[in-house]
């Protein structure tokens, strides 16, 4: 291995793309969560639950890889962001655990069915709203000294950092909305595409505030947007935002369309990724550290990214499978039993 | 009082593994039993097969579930209370960390939804790979996660620059000096403690008279496999004795509670060993004994604790007790095993009332087992995280106060409350309906109604009547 290699870029595509999955993957699971609280009656709940329980550990897992990913290649930034965000992981951790279980619990513990579902749809949006509490209070910086986070456990409850919350939670319930449009038909299929109207509105709503509010707070952020050139070049992503944004709002009631609000759903959470990275670029712990002063040795990216690039295919191949022996609308018969 | 971040984030790491232990401690061997079953039944095409291993997967799905939500919070806390730990060995625990997750992980969630819910969608020989994927994903996390325990208990491969551990050779890393008799001991354990698990069950049917084929078919196969598991793992035990008292005579020492350093040794059978006074009280000895089972040399020599600095010592009442407690249950284990077989060689074991009784009995053997000797090599480690570099009052994330750490270990604490035993609640329950006599639709039961889409159409026929 030569030292002289740079493998930074490779591991900050890796991450950005794990990271990513995980967003989409346990966004429209824990989304199906946060939408299962407000289902109809016990056969929607059912067939909810149905159309993820083949998928979601493996969704879930991405979370994994993103937390131990972090650590492998950019250590720095892990030791420094988690200490930060100490509560708001707890809280996540422990909604996950009660909505982890509630799968299997809600199915074989019937005299408490009612205290599972809440587990299930509480736990779901809970675990959401923490996720967004971290995003937001990363964006926000931390206080350092270049190796340890050192300020309050609380500084991460912020104004700002609440309102992130309040937008994954509508984020993931848009995805979730997406994916029971794709599994289910009949009048749980309209009742989804009516709750992803709901949760559209409220997404465009809050990454409109998120995204004025990100450049008020930071100058480095406001400049980089709105100097010129940048104004120009960047401002296909607003535009390009509110045109999916646009589309997905008259496809999610268009009864021939199955897949399109789901995809749509993707779409905006890329272009709402695309520019965080962009706000934040090349910092990994935001305003203090940049991607390449947190890496780890080269020696460990190297020793991690020979298996990374042959498991990772091997890993998308299997998972792709096991999406496809589920493909098609969800089955009453298929799932918990 | 003052609350010490560092004690009660000892107590959360504690309490979060000491949980989550029990549940790959169970289903890295219900794994491998379900894919013999499964390929048993592939192979032979008896049903029988079938019918315990749907019994098996159902109780496969809900400790697996337990075990993915309350793994989940392991590679966290790390970040959220040892983050100094994590600053100083990321290079080294890191990959090795999320090697687990890329090589276990994934394969484990994906093929297991393909075991539980694909019987009906993919064919046979697809439902037994999916079952042979998830026992060869856990024996991959077992790799993995045991390579990094045994990396902070024998460090190998690495040099320590400026505060953080820089990899020199990855090779010796991975493969540290404790790493394979660890895997072998630790692997070996969980496949005993599922053993006895299966054994528990299959002779609390025999003893009801209730599932009879299946309960002899189970107490059968596991009788024979236990008898050649449990002779290798005393032999793997000892062998790991031999690596601690190369390589942390310190631990050795607390382990027996031996104080000062001598040859011809005597194997301290009890005592109450009293680390303020360096002395043993009401020890019960047999002599010489003890350098025979350590050194494997009758006269060989045994270091004791006042050979090192005070401050490496760990605390020896653990380490002490829960060993006797480890090593008791294997014999123990050992005797029910050899009885079993003795009984069945003379046609009685599936119908011998006390044997019965005592295996129903024997279900938390292993998990008690395990847990002692997980207590055993993890407190004998103390005070490093990383043996003899990385002290644990060290390793401990700086800003944290001693409140934070109670409000989360509150939390810990009271769902796991809650999730433990109602999923103990869940499995009884299986185990009580038993395996299932029909072969056809068993994704549908347990008050379920047999097929949700059939009462769609069953609504507007009832309304147009109306």
């Amino acid at each position: 291995m030569s030292p002289a290699f740079d493998f930074v870029p490779v591991w900050t595509c890796i991450l950005g793309i794990g990271v990513f999955f995980y967003v989409l993957l346990d966004g429209f699971d824990l989304g199906v969560g946060i939408l299962y609280g407000r289902a109809p009656d016990r056969q929607s709940r059912d067939l909810m639950m149905n159309s993820i329980a083949p998928v979601w550990d493996g969704n879930e897992t991405w979370l994994v890889l993103g937390g131990l990913g972090l650590l492998a290649a950019f250590p720095l930034a892990y030791v420094i962001i988690i200490p930060a965000v100490y509560f708001p992981i707890a809280i996540m951790l422990l909604a996950l655990i009660f909505r982890g279980v509630a799968f299997e619990f809600r199915y074989r513990d019937s005299p408490h069915r009612g205290f599972w579902d809440h587990g299930f749809a509480y736990g779901s949006t809970i675990a959401t709203f923490a996720q967004g509490i971290v995003l937001g209070s990363f964006i926000q910086g931390f206080q350092t000294d270049g190796t340890a986070f050192t300020g309050s456990s609380l500084d991460c409850f912020t104004p700002f950092s609440l309102a992130t919350g309040v937008c994954l939670v509508f984020g993931y319930a848009l995805l979730g909305a997406g994916w029971l449009v794709l599994k289910t038909e009949g009048d749980l299929q309209t009742w989804a595409r009516h709750r992803g109207r709901f949760a559209l509105g409220g997404v465009c709503v809050a990454v409109l505030v998120v995204s004025v509010w990100t450049p008020l707070m930071e100058a480095d952020i406001a400049s980089r947007w709105f100097a010129w050139p940048n104004i120009m070049l960047l401002s296909p992503v607003p535009i390009v935002t509110a045109l999916i944004a646009w589309a997905e709002w008259r496809v999610l009631l268009r009864p021939s369309a199955s897949a399109g609000p789901f995809a749509g759903a993707i779409a905006l959470f890329a272009m709402s990724y695309l520019g965080i990275a962009i706000s934040l670029w090349p910092m990994i712990v935001p305003y203090r550290l940049t991607l390449w002063q947190a890496a780890s040795d080269p020696s460990t990216q190297a020793f991690l990214l020979v298996g990374t690039l042959f498991l990772l295919p091997v890993i998308l191949v299997y998972t792709g499978w096991s999406y496809w022996v589920f493909r098609g609308k969800v089955r009453a018969d298929i799932g918990y039993h | 009082m003052t609350l010490d971040p560092l004690l009660l984030s000892r107590l959360q790491f504690v309490w979060v593994i000491g949980w989550h232990i029990l549940l790959p401690a169970f289903t890295v061997g219900l794994a491998a039993y379900i894919a013999y079953l499964e390929g048993t039944w592939f192979v032979t095409g008896r049903e029988i097969y079938f019918r315990i291993s749907t019994f098996w997967t159902k109780i496969f799905s809900v400790a697996f579930g337990m075990g993915v939500v309350s793994g989940i919070i392991l590679p966290f806390q790390f970040g959220t209370n040892w983050s100094r730990y994590a600053y100083a060995t990321a290079n080294i625990v890191s990959p090795m960390l999320a090697y687990e997750g890329l090589m276990a992980f994934f394969l484990e969630a994906a093929f297991l939804g393909v075991l539980l819910f694909g019987r009906k969608l993919v064919p046979r020989w697809a439902h037994f790979l999916a079952a042979v994927m998830v026992a060869i994903g856990t024996l991959f996390s077992s790799f993995w996660i045991l390579s990094v325990n045994s990396w902070m208990q024998t460090p190998a491969g690495a040099k320590l620059v400026n505060g953080r551990f820089v990899p020199q050779s990855w090779l010796e890393i991975v493969f540290n000096p404790s790493f394979p008799t660890r895997l072998g001991h630790t692997v070996i354990g969980f496949y005993i403690t599922t053993g006895f698990v299966v054994l528990s069950v299959a002779a609390g049917y025999l003893l009801h008279e209730r599932f009879v084929p299946e309960a002899r078919r189970m107490l059968s196969t596991t009788l024979w496999l236990l008898l050649g598991l449990l002779p290798l793992q005393i032999f793997l035990g000892d062998a790991s004795g031999l690596i601690t008292e190369h390589y942390q005579p310190a631990k050795l020492a607390a382990i027996e509670a031996r104080w000062d350093t001598g040859s011809r040794v005597p194997l301290t059978l009890f005592a109450i060993p009293d680390q303020a006074t360096a002395t043993n009280h009401d020890a019960i000895e047999l002599p010489a004994l003890g350098s025979l089972i350590l050194t494997h040399d009758i006269d060989g020599t045994v270091r004791g604790l006042k050979d090192f600095p005070r401050e490496d010592w760990p605390p020896v009442i653990i380490p002490f007790f829960t060993f006797r407690i480890m090593v008791g249950i294997g014999l123990l284990m050992l005797a029910i095993v050899v009885t079993g077989n003795i009984l069945r060689r003379a046609g009685r074991a599936f119908t011998n009332r006390v044997f019965l009784r005592v295996c129903q009995l024997g279900a938390p053997l292993g998990f008690l087992a395990v847990l002692a000797g997980w207590a055993t090599t993890e407190v004998g480690r103390q005070p490093w995280t990383v043996y003899g570099l990385l002290r644990t009052a060290d390793s401990v994330t700086p800003t944290l106060t001693g409140w934070n750490v109670v409000v989360t270990l509150l939390g810990y604490v009271a769902a796991y409350a809650i999730i433990f035993p109602a999923g103990g609640l869940v499995m009884a329950r299986i185990v009580c309906a038993g395996p299932s006599a029909a072969m056809q639709d068993e994704a549908v039961e347990s008050g379920r109604p047999r097929s949700v889409v059939r009462t769609v159409p069953e609504a507007p026929a009832g309304g147009d009547a109306a």
